[in-house]
């Protein structure tokens, strides 16, 4: 089902993606926040611009984006997919705790702002561009993958990236070992075990966005791991 | 009511831009309705712009914007602008009533020059002079207050959700090679007419959204150079800050930039030698000028703009292009409101300065 966005306030417009069952297509979107927030078990198309907070608390829904996508991208995020085939701006995946957000190009600043894992719930984010300052910020779960494929010798990630980060995984497609990070992570050259593991998600990048997967798995990779489990132990009492 | 300055209430707010680097005219339709989609950044409580070549058959003169609370109170400030200045045109500003805007106070407009004997007399700079008044007016003058003062320029603002506000100053009318917007959603003032954005003076203006908590500490320091600021708004003292980094201490832009969002010591340590000598004199000497906590800000000067992020950047504000024009806002769906095929779409890193200026030599009602 089509539905047009043209001017559709965003309450307005999630009533009409609630009640068009599994599959729709939505024309001419604007900037309208929240949408698809919460919703499972259905396939949403976006043309235009979405705004902000775009599939927040998404519960199952798998949401493709044909162009750019602003701040905070599957904001708290339980389950589902969100694809966009251009740049997202800041924090997006801010908090989310299940799901997958794959990005052609660059992501803004704080991308994967306390992403966390729990139990079987393991969040997933991949990058193909570059990424802003304080990637990772307070990472506590899941894995963020950035591909730094795009070709104007922009350095893959800002500034201070992983700044309080206390668990998960990151993986950097990146030789570089100038990235300063913060003393409380390790960085490593990722083995074939740990791209094993990810493997999989750099896959279904590749085939979102027609890439070749044996390319990718087969480069370079830093791992950036915590170095504790309970980084901040010192600070109250030994336990 | 306790209004702007009297009271502060512990911002989401929007802002777009939009200039003509070749100096083509724009109406200001453009401009408002770009804050359309963002009007969930708003809450109803101040919306404003800033024209630049507004203002073409009177671009030698001093163009002041006043709101009065009543006649008693524009009497009195207009026998004081008689003694100042010589008013070459004094009129009410056109606005249309829309049930969108209401309780306006009186909206005047006047042309002025200074009076060179009292120029000569005062051995002042005429900016200087204006910026005095400007300053002696919203201080003393009760019920009186100065809320654009440049040339060839103007700033309107209300108190309402922009996309109404500017259909109540009928901007459609006016042309100008660049525009800046502002959609408030005030978290520490009250919103009044007169601490809605733009804050301007002379011919800077401001826009911003964010929340300096370095507020306190920059007002102490601006103060000591003649500035008042009387609403407890943060970005009235971001204005006078580029006023007195730009045209007092005559600090370029990218310099102005790197005072106001000052890189952190590591940052500058990474520089080379004479960056990092710079970086370093600037942070030591204008330390009191660090303004810390969110912004995303756009300054308007004559022909040219400059948007700046907080060094952290805990605001959004994304850039874009077109033919001629540069295209400024807190979300990508304002610039394609003004621009459907907008190009090289991107973000600005935390302090990076965007500057644009129009070409030399380029018409712009000059």
């Amino acid at each position: 089902m089509e539905i047009d966005a043209n001017n559709a306030n965003y309450s307005e417009l999630n009533d009409k993606i609630r009640s068009a069952g599994d599959e729709c297509t939505l024309k001419n979107c604007l900037g309208q926040r929240f949408i698809a927030a919460g919703m499972s078990k259905k396939h949403i198309d976006i043309e235009g611009i979405p705004g902000n907070a775009l599939g927040a608390y998404l519960n199952g829904a798998e949401i493709i984006v044909h162009g750019n996508a602003q701040d905070a991208v599957g904001d708290t995020m339980n389950e589902g997919s969100i694809t966009v085939h251009g740049n997202i701006g800041d924090a997006a995946g801010y908090a989310m705790r299940g799901g997958k957000i794959f990005v052609k190009g660059n992501a803004g600043y704080r991308a994967g702002i306390h992403m966390k894992a729990y139990k079987e719930k393991k969040p997933v984010m991949v990058i193909g561009g570059r990424t802003g300052s304080f990637l990772g910020e307070y990472q506590a779960g899941g894995i963020i993958i950035v591909l730094g494929l795009n070709e104007d010798g922009k350095p893959i990630v800002g500034n201070y990236p992983c700044t309080g980060m206390h668990g998960g995984k990151m993986f950097l497609r990146t030789k570089n070992v100038n990235i300063k990070f913060p003393s409380q992570v390790s960085t490593n050259k990722a083995t074939k075990e740990d791209i094993d593991e990810v493997k999989e998600h750099i896959e279904k990048f590749c085939e979102c966005f027609g890439y070749n997967a044996e390319e990718l798995i087969n480069d370079e990779y830093i791992i950036v791991t915590p170095d504790s489990k309970n980084p901040y132990k010192q600070m109250y009492v030994a336990n | 009511m306790l209004k702007e300055g009297e009271i502060r209430i512990p911002s989401g707010c929007a802002i777009a831009a939009v200039i003509s680097k070749d100096g083509n005219m724009m109406t200001g339709e453009k401009i408002f309705k770009s804050m359309i989609p963002m009007h969930d950044r708003s809450n109803g409580l101040g919306g404003g712009f800033a024209g630049y070549g507004i203002y073409p058959e009177y671009k030698d003169f001093f163009a002041l914007h006043l709101f009065f609370d009543d006649n008693y109170s524009k009497e009195e400030c207009e026998k004081y602008l008689k003694e100042k200045f010589e008013i070459v045109k004094a009129e009410p500003i056109p606005t249309r009533t829309i049930p969108e805007i209401t309780d306006e106070p009186l909206i005047w407009r006047y042309f002025v020059a200074p009076l060179n004997s009292v120029l000569r007399a005062m051995q002042l700079d005429e900016k200087e002079y204006v910026a005095r008044i400007v300053m002696k007016i919203n201080t003393h003058f009760k019920g009186s207050y100065v809320f654009s003062s440049g040339k060839n320029m103007g700033a309107f603002k209300a108190v309402g959700y922009p996309e109404d506000v500017g259909r109540f100053y009928k901007l459609d009318k006016y042309e100008g090679y660049s525009w800046t917007a502002h959609g408030r959603y005030p978290t520490n003032t009250p919103g009044w007419w007169g601490g809605a954005h733009p804050f301007a003076l002379l011919d800077y203006s401001i826009v911003h959204n964010g929340e300096i908590s370095s507020y306190d500490a920059n007002r102490r320091f601006i103060e000591m150079f003649g500035y008042k600021c009387t609403l407890q708004t943060d970005t009235e003292v971001i204005t006078y800050i580029a006023d007195y980094l730009l045209r007092k201490q005559g600090l370029t832009l990218e310099e102005a930039a790197s005072v106001i969002a000052a890189p952190f010591w590591s940052t500058i340590a990474a520089k080379d030698e004479k960056e990092k000598e710079k970086l370093t004199y600037l942070r030591t000497v204008f330390s009191s000028l660090l303004v810390t906590g969110p912004f995303s800000i756009v300054l308007g000067f004559e022909n040219g703009l400059m948007a700046l992020n907080d060094r952290l950047k805990l605001r959004s504000m994304v850039v874009g292009e077109k033919d001629d024009k540069v295209f400024i806002a807190s979300e990508e769906a304002a610039i394609r409101v003004m621009e459907p095929d907008a190009e090289n779409i991107y973000a600005p890193q935390g302090g990076e300065p965007v500057i644009v200026r129009v070409k030399e030599g380029a018409s712009n009602g000059n």
